[in-house]
């Protein structure tokens, strides 16, 4: 057992007594469950003299996390002995992590067993939110509770649905594929000319670091309000980072390669199809990859300059002004997904098609 | 050397991207010079005063480079620094919170990747979402921050003046874009040592924190500064948009705002150089540190 982890189970099973009397003293209630559960915590402290599995610490957690949350809504402002719970229950929890990672270290248990630990960081920080605006009573237009945004996203589906329409299937997408591939062609282009490679690749550079999305208002002027504009946004946005990248690529494939195709007589462009560009793949999925991100943040922004009445970036501008909090949540977590999917969906589509890259076959 | 010869490519290509632009300009102008000239019943305009005129109207659609440099010209060089009209009042209400969020956020991402590197439970859970954080769209947070610091840091127990709680709400943006690139940068740098340096550490009986100042600090700080370089521009990027929708009334994003309401292309353009400007500063800054801090420790230039 390392120091962390002889602290921890210290401090985890003398705050769970300290509960537990604050509990009782509190009078009971109908929180049996409850009273068993710290009982349980205090009674871990026999780890010290006997075993003590891990998972036994994880269940007191998760049982005790899901008591608290049941327990939640009928008590605020919570009392004292809730605070002390919910401490007692994280701290359990901090030392499941602990022990499990250790645990998968030194390969007692299987690797893949490792995916419960973000979950587990992620679920408590949920219950923490949950529990600390509920229980401290804070003002919803500061910080709404998570249950309150869930039930947000559930019963607005329709407009979160027509905004994510609008954004991301026209916007977003549209703009993506022109960015991508006008940029991916120019590359090609450019390619051609030393001279000219080496006048655009240092501006390319210099250009990622410039704050593009300020082209958002020349643009909307441009092109109007609806999604025409914020398309046009994220082809500016998109635009650079696949040019630098697919330069960067072409340039990947060696001298000896190159060669080789000249000994096979090869013109320019099956050179291209069949040595350059497959080396290059792993370049342009990396501008992929970071494009939509940029191209979903593009569009969002784009929308705080003025758009029809429909659109995420729209919908958080005005509810934030309306003081709606827990309707932009959900807003967000409708981009959030949105974004870790598109990401993920192009993450799959590097692994199938850069099958023999070294990062994926995991050489 | 390297720099030197992709001098003159470079230039040459500026030079074609500003001759681009004046023929844009003309192009994009066209349509309303025509009805300009109409609607004062002018007929006997020559080819030479129609170019001049469409490069030079009050709302033009695009505006030629003369207009934008001599609007950046009126707007710093003319008129007084704390006036507020001059850009360099606005750039500096931008500058300050950029700055303060950028030392935020990377003091925050060190220290993460400190933690994330000497814990294994710390890396296993925090990774995975430092990870997945990158690829949603943060910046869409950015208007319910200043709202929500605005009214958290002027409400009663706070009861800060109108224009600190911005400032802070803007810092907290630039701390929470800038502190991504640094902890998934350190973390790499930390990790950088290979084994058998680690061992002879260990060979010398060196203690966690020896190893640390001695060996895993130094060889993190090149990807420190890299990662730094993106914070910085990550940053400004984060205090410009912190200043879009939320009625802040002074900044580089105020100004691109308040352009667009009004439709002042050339305010909008002057002030898209001032923030790019700003960013080729700031990178340029930090790249500077980073050469201050590699002489100081003896490292061979790459």
């Amino acid at each position: 057992m390392s120091q962390l982890q002889y602290y921890l189970a210290i401090v985890a099973g003398g705050v769970s007594a300290l509960a537990f009397a604050l509990l009782v003293n509190w009078g009971f209630g109908s929180q049996f469950a409850m009273a068993a559960i710290l009982a349980l915590g205090v009674v871990s402290l026999g780890r010290f003299w006997l075993g003590w599995s891990p998972w036994l610490d994880g269940a007191i957690a998760l049982f005790g996390a899901i008591l608290l949350m049941v327990a939640l809504p009928g008590m605020v402002p919570a009392p004292t002995w809730f605070w002390a719970a919910l401490i007692a229950f994280w701290l359990f929890g901090w030392l499941f992590v602990e022990r499990l990672s250790k645990a998968i270290g030194d390969k007692k248990i299987d690797q893949r067993v490792g995916v419960i630990i973000p979950i587990v960081f992620g679920a408590a920080l949920l219950v923490i939110w949950e529990a600390v605006t509920v229980g401290l009573a804070v003002p919803t237009v500061i910080m709404p509770p998570p249950s309150m945004i869930w039930a947000k996203l559930i019963s607005s589906v329709p407009t979160l649905l027509a905004d994510f329409n609008q954004t991301f299937l026209k916007a977003v997408l549209v703009g993506y594929v022109i960015g991508c591939g006008s940029g991916f062609l120019v590359a090609i282009l450019i390619d051609r000319s030393p001279f000219f490679k080496r006048g655009l690749l240092p501006l390319g550079n210099f250009v990622s670091a410039l704050p593009i999305i300020g082209v958002a208002p020349i643009m909307v002027m441009w092109f109007g309000f609806d999604w025409p504009s914020k398309a046009a946004v994220v082809v500016v946005m998109t635009f650079f980072p696949m040019l630098v990248n697919t330069i960067a690529g072409l340039s990947a494939s060696g001298n000896m390669e190159r060669d080789l195709m000249r000994t096979y007589a090869s013109g320019y462009w099956q050179t291209l199809f069949k040595l350059r560009l497959p080396a290059a793949a792993p370049f342009i999925f990396n501008a992929l990859k970071i494009n939509s991100t940029l191209a979903l943040i593009g569009a969002i922004v784009a929308e705080f300059f003025g758009t029809p009445i429909v659109g995420m970036g729209f919908r958080i501008s005005t509810e934030v002004g309306r003081m709606n909090v827990d309707m932009v949540w959900a807003e967000i977590a409708v981009a959030a997904v949105a974004g870790s999917v598109f990401y993920g969906v192009i993450a799959l589509l590097e692994r199938a098609v850069t099958f023999w890259h070294p990062s994926v076959r995991g050489g | 050397m390297q720099q030197g010869k992709n001098a003159i490519p470079v230039i040459i290509v500026l030079l074609a991207l500003v001759v681009i632009w004046y023929v844009a300009s003309l192009w994009l102008n066209t349509p309303w010079q025509y009805q300009v000239y109409a609607n004062k019943g002018v007929s006997d305009w020559t080819a030479q005063q129609f170019v001049l005129d469409a490069w030079a109207q009050d709302r033009p659609v695009l505006p030629s480079p003369h207009q934008v440099a001599t609007e950046i010209w009126k707007t710093t060089g003319e008129i007084a620094v704390t006036s507020k009209k001059s850009l360099f009042y606005h750039a500096w209400i931008t500058l300050s919170a950029t700055l303060a969020g950028f030392v935020m956020g990377t003091v925050l991402g060190i220290l993460l990747a400190v933690l994330i590197v000497h814990n294994g439970a710390m890396n296993r859970s925090l990774m995975p979402w430092v990870i997945a954080s990158q690829t949603i769209p943060i910046l869409a947070l950015a208007p319910l921050f200043v709202v929500i610091g605005f009214n958290l840091f002027t409400a009663p127990p706070l009861g800060l003046p109108a224009d600190t709680a911005r400032f802070i709400s803007k810092a907290i943006i630039s701390a929470y874009l800038a502190f991504f690139p640094v902890t998934v940068g350190m973390v790499k740098g930390l990790r950088s040592p290979e084994f058998i340096q680690l061992d002879l550490m260990h060979t010398y009986n060196a203690s966690a924190s020896q190893v640390f100042w001695k060996l895993r600090w130094p060889s993190a700080l090149p990807f420190l500064f890299t990662s730094m370089k993106v914070a910085v521009a990550a940053s400004l990027v984060g205090a410009i948009v912190g200043e879009m929708p939320t009625g802040a009334v002074a900044g580089l994003g105020a100004r691109l705002l308040a352009g667009s309401y009004y439709g002042q292309t050339v305010q909008i353009w002057s002030a898209l150089f001032a923030a790019s400007a700003l960013a080729a500063v700031l990178v340029i800054a930090v790249g500077l540190v980073e050469r201050l801090v590699n002489a100081r420790m003896g490292a061979r230039p790459a």
